[in-house]
Formats: structure tokens, C-alpha cells, sequence
């Protein structure tokens, strides 16, 4: 599965589109890294727990979006764009979509 | 008297503004430089926001590089934040933040992009969240996260 958030494959060929797909997941992290952010809080600077945590679901949304390009017959997705929302206290909400398409 | 102003709470305040302020210092300094030389590190890999004008079909690899991070303000900027928000105008220690935040993004995707042999990255989107348990809130924002994702291209044929 390939992944490009431009209108095209470079090096390949779009032989045909199959539609937006996308993918979601909402997380909530763990009480461990909340305080320890609290902490961080005072002090500034990254937080290493809440990167890392993004980012794992940012990969998880986007292994679910490639699953439904899968079923769906494509081998690539393009124009992939990121959204990402707070939807409830403590929990972030991230979101990828793109167009599905079959590459040669 | 003491009832009044509460000495102990005052206190405990103060000695958070404090730390804030010389462990956030510190804190940001060391940050500035170390996005200093990482970026003159980088300066060879190619970013950029268009997506047209490329010829796509002379790159033969490509991969979607995605590079965030989470930053918090100290106490002592949040303080001076909520000051600045009763007289309104320039709210430079946020400024700093997510300038802050954006720049280490596009370190990281560049990083990555490096790491894995790219060459070039193209049509850059920028992205930025408040995160935490006050994001819902209006009257703070506890730390922003920025992300920044391209798309990498490697394997030029002339």
C-alpha cells in the first residue's frame, strides 16, 4: 500500500479511483502519563508520552484507512490529509482520509 | 490578616512561578539551539508547499513522512498569558510555543525523510491541536501539537 498525500503515484500510473476512504481512532491516555504531564506542565517543554501517543494512533488510523483501500481493490492512496480533535476530556480524536486508487 | 491572604497558598504560587519561569527558560533556550543546528544538519533535504510542477514520473520511490510533537508552556508564560488576556495585544510566550512546536514538526519529518534515503519532500501541510485535559476549556490551553506531513520522493532517473 502506498501512501502520498499528492494527487498522483510518482513513478506510477493511476488506472482508477475507487472513492474516499478513511480512518479513525479515538484515544485517551493513561493515568501514568497524565500526571507525569501535569508535572511537565509546570516546567514547559515536550511531552514525550502525549507525542507518542499521537503519533501510535495516528498510525493506527492510518493502517485502517490502507485496510479499507484494501477491501476495496487499491493498491495506493493519495491526497491523504490529517485532522485531528479533542473530543472529550482527556481524549483526542484523530482522523485521516484520502482517495483510494489502483496504481501501475 | 493571614485568612485573607491565604500565606500558604500564596506561597505555593510563587514558588511555582518560579520554577516556571527558570526551568522554562532553560528549557526553551536549550530547545532553540538544539533546532538550530538540526536544521543547518538538514538544510540539503528540499521542502516544499507545492504540489504542482514536480515531474512525478522521474522519481521512482515515494512515501507519506509525518513528524510531531507535543510542547507545553511552564507556569510562569501561562501566568503572564492570563495577564495578557485581560489587557489584550501580543501574546508573545505562545508565540514562541508553537513556533517552537512547528519548527521541531518539520525537524522530525525531515529526520525521517533523511533517515530513510529521501531526497526531496513535497507538498508540506502544517497542523496544529491544543492537547490536554484544558483543550476543551476556553479560558487555557495546556500544550499544542504540531504536526507536519509530505510527501517523499527519492530515486531520481535523469
Amino acid at each position: 500500500m502506498i501512501f502520498t498525500n499528492i494527487g498522483v503515484v510518482p513513478g506510477k500510473e493511476i488506472v482508477e479511483h475507487y472513492g474516499i476512504v478513511q480512518g479513525s481512532t479515538v484515544r485517551a491516555k493513561h493515568v501514568g502519563r497524565d500526571f507525569m504531564a501535569t508535572l511537565k506542565n509546570l516546567v514547559g517543554g515536550e511531552l514525550r508520552g502525549y507525542t507518542e501517543l499521537l503519533q501510535d494512533s495516528r498510525e493506527e488510523a492510518m493502517t485502517r484507512m490502507g485496510d479499507e483501500a484494501d477491501k476495496l481493490g487499491a493498491n495506493a492512496v493519495v491526497n491523504i490529509r490529517f485532522a485531528t480533535s479533542s473530543v472529550a476530556q482527556g481524549a483526542a480524536e484523530l482522523f485521516v482520509y484520502g482517495t483510494a486508487v489502483k496504481v501501475e | 490578616m493571614e485568612s485573607i491572604f491565604n500565606f500558604s497558598g500564596l506561597t505555593i504560587f510563587f514558588f511555582l512561578v518560579c520554577l516556571g519561569y527558570g526551568a522554562g527558560t532553560i528549557n526553551e533556550r536549550r530547545h532553540y539551539r538544539s533546532l538550530q543546528t538540526r536544521e543547518k544538519q538538514l538544510s540539503g533535504l528540499l521542502v516544499v508547499t507545492v504540489e504542482e510542477g514536480v515531474d512525478y514520473q522521474s522519481w521512482q520511490r515515494s512515501e507519506l513522512v509525518t513528524g510531531s510533537v507535543v510542547i507545553s508552556i511552564d507556569y510562569f508564560k501561562r501566568v503572564l498569558a492570563a495577564i495578557r488576556n485581560i489587557f489584550g495585544g501580543r501574546v508573545a510566550s505562545y508565540e514562541s510555543l508553537v513556533e517552537r512546536a512547528r519548527r521541531e514538526a518539520i525537524l522530525r519529518m525531515k529526520e525521517k525523510a533523511a533517515a530513510h534515503g529521501y531526497e526531496f519532500v513535497v507538498n508540506i501541510r502544517l497542523e496544529t491541536a491544543a492537547i490536554g485535559s484544558r483543550a476543551n476549556q476556553k479560558r487555557q490551553i495546556g500544550s499544542v501539537e504540531a504536526i507536519a506531513y509530505g510527501t517523499a520522493l527519492g530515486d531520481r532517473q535523469k
